[in-house]
């Protein structure tokens, strides 16, 4: 892994058209302010990791197919 | 056509209900077909993956049970299955359900909606941009606090 030390207001490019800049930095918490094309998709890495974990969850709960009947 | 599911068997289906995935679910990029079924226990579908009979998911509308939800997911991304905003009337509207041994414990994701444009069949799984949908949303619980509000 590449690893860059940067300071605030700092930026890294990455490719031709991502650019990735240190915004604010408080204690253990840093801003980053990302510019990239729309066809990049930019997520927090935790939330895109709980909902492909919840879809494997929901495909195995669903091994009986029986499905509950719902009081609408 | 007639198609193998995971929930009934050999299955007739209308082409119509086919719905391609150009990146797949999350967890599940490889696959790309799948089939928009009725359940037969409404308010319930399933969405069958034409390529592994195994795969299936359970939908559900999240409307039934938050009547508010707005995934507010990127518009661009939504622009990208030629879908102009959230209320556009192309749209369908799904939440993955994960239903536990004790099925009062099922929940459904309103982080990661699944999103059908219904006039070109395509869909895609989104990421809400709102903290306040999670991965996990109790249905049982969130249909009886609708109805205490509405009595």
């Amino acid at each position: 892994m590449l690893i860059l030390s940067r300071k605030k207001d700092e930026s890294i490019i990455i490719g031709d058209n991502i650019e990735i800049s240190i915004v604010d930095i408080k204690g253990d918490h840093v801003k980053l302010g990302i510019k990239a094309p729309r066809n990049v998709k930019v997520y927090r890495q935790e939330v895109y990791a709980a909902i492909q974990e919840q879809n494997e969850e929901a495909l195995k709960s669903v091994s009986e197919v029986t499905l509950p009947e719902l009081d609408l | 056509m007639e198609i193998m599911t995971k929930a009934y068997g050999a299955v007739e289906i209308d082409e119509k209900q086919v719905i391609h995935f150009p990146s797949g679910l999350l967890g599940f990029e490889t696959l790309r077909e799948f089939a928009l079924l009725d359940a037969e226990q409404k308010p319930f579908f399933w969405l069958q993956s034409l390529e592994v009979e195994q795969i299936a998911f359970v939908l559900i509308n999240p409307l039934i049970f938050k009547p508010d939800y707005k995934p507010l997911v990127i518009e661009d991304e939504l622009q990208d299955l030629g879908l102009e905003n959230e209320e556009d009337e192309k749209i369908l509207l799904f939440s993955i359900v994960t239903i536990p041994a004790d099925q009062k414990l099922m929940t459904a994701n309103l982080q990661g909606p699944v999103i059908i444009n219904k006039d070109i069949r395509w869909g895609r799984q989104f990421i809400s941009t709102s903290p306040e949908w999670k991965v996990r949303h109790n249905i049982m619980e969130e249909l009886a606090a609708q109805r205490n509000n509405s009595c």
